[in-house]
């Protein structure tokens, strides 16, 4: 079970601004919401980004293709960041992917079996180990 | 609300797995101001990238038209008058559905098969059942391997009885794992819904709060897009703002 992430509130550095936020993990977007609003004010896919732990309490978000560009969050607590970095950087549905394709490997490897038969979806391209783009 | 579109955009044209593409016709309604509507389709290019369905233009279109994220929906046929026609609708009411149309009924009956078992969710779903399977072959492996000359105290250890093979789970076939409920579908919709290889758990989900933040994504990214667009062609907008891709 995903950890329960709490309290959610972190202060949320963007452009250099402390800015207090309430941020929510979706699957693999973080919403961040201005603490009295119901609407998010923005999102982060993350997919192809890195969690980087910096100074104590902080860690950042940073994507793949500007690795320079990051998104640093304050907690409120060591145990709190370190929480959140577990939880983001298994937020991917690409690391789940890789998972998936790790556990068939062991299992198809101890058993003999491919485990994805039996629920009719091994020949997906998803699942696939070195799938090519299309 | 903000997006990190360019990472979103690198996302979909990178080299990471794509689970499935095509061009379809996507439905589009326009409201005109003597209160009638029409319906035209555009054809777009579809990615399927995890649980993130991006639209293009064209096939070489460098960033997506559009982003669908395929989380609290169903995928059903739509009996419209297109053949070949299918819906992506959401759970929170207010998100709009989209109608595709594809060329031929293999196109659609792979891209509805593909799209319903697109979430996080289900993915998630089957991950834990392959993370348990694991731990039962091992813990099987194990009592197999396990040395008889080892005296362990207080415990049972010994030979595993003959005829029991380690690496068949003769016993109990684990069930596949369910697809994701089937929602209710909205009154005098009048779809129908693919018979074979889903299942139907006749169990209904809320409507999860978060999924309304997608629909807001959607509806953000779309208008956006269209908006840049729109401004473009009627020659206002002399160069592209910055903060767009």
């Amino acid at each position: 079970t995903a950890p329960a992430l709490h309290p959610p509130l972190l202060n949320a550095l963007f452009f250099a601004v402390l800015k207090k936020r309430l941020v929510k993990l979706v699957v693999n977007f973080l919403f961040y919401f201005r603490t009295d609003e119901a609407e998010p004010i923005g999102a982060l896919l993350l997919e192809h980004c890195k969690i980087t732990k910096e100074e104590e309490n902080v860690f950042s978000i940073s994507f793949i293709e500007e690795p320079d560009r990051k998104y640093s969050f304050e907690c409120d607590t060591e145990e709190q960041c370190q929480e959140w970095i577990e939880a983001l950087r298994r937020a991917s549905y690409e690391f789940m992917r890789r998972s998936l394709i790790f556990y068939r490997n062991e299992i198809q490897k101890m058993t003999g079996k491919d485990p994805l038969e039996q629920y009719g979806i091994s020949e997906e391209a998803r699942f696939q180990l070195g799938t090519r783009k299309l | 609300m903000k997006l990190n579109e360019r990472s979103v955009a690198h996302y979909a044209t990178c080299d990471s797995p794509t689970d499935h593409a095509g061009f379809l016709h996507k439905r589009v309604e326009r409201h005109h101001h003597h209160h009638h509507h029409t319906t035209s389709y555009h054809r777009r290019w579809f990615i399927l990238k995890g649980n993130l369905l991006f639209y293009f233009e064209d096939r070489e279109s460098r960033d997506p038209l559009g982003l669908v994220v395929l989380e609290g929906c169903t995928v059903e046929l739509c009996e419209a008058a297109e053949e070949f026609a299918f819906a992506i609708r959401f759970d929170d009411a207010g998100a709009k559905a989209y109608v595709l149309v594809a060329d031929c009924q293999a196109t659609m009956e792979g891209w509805v098969k593909v799209l319903s078992r697109a979430s996080f969710d289900y993915m998630r779903l089957v991950v834990r059942e392959l993370e348990k399977q694991l731990e039962d072959a091992r813990k099987s492996l194990a009592a197999c391997h396990k040395s008889p000359r080892k005296s362990s105290s207080g415990r049972k250890s010994g030979y595993i009885p003959a005829g029991t093979s380690c690496s068949d789970h003769d016993g109990g076939c684990p069930k596949p794992p369910p697809l994701p409920p089937r929602r209710r579908l909205a009154a005098g919709s009048g779809c129908g819904a693919l018979a074979t290889g889903l299942s139907l758990t006749g169990q209904e989900s809320p409507v999860s709060p978060e999924t309304a933040c997608f629909s807001k994504l959607h509806n953000w990214y779309g208008q956006e897009i269209a908006e840049i667009r729109r401004e473009w062609v009627q020659g206002s907008v002399g160069q592209c703002p910055s903060h767009c891709i």
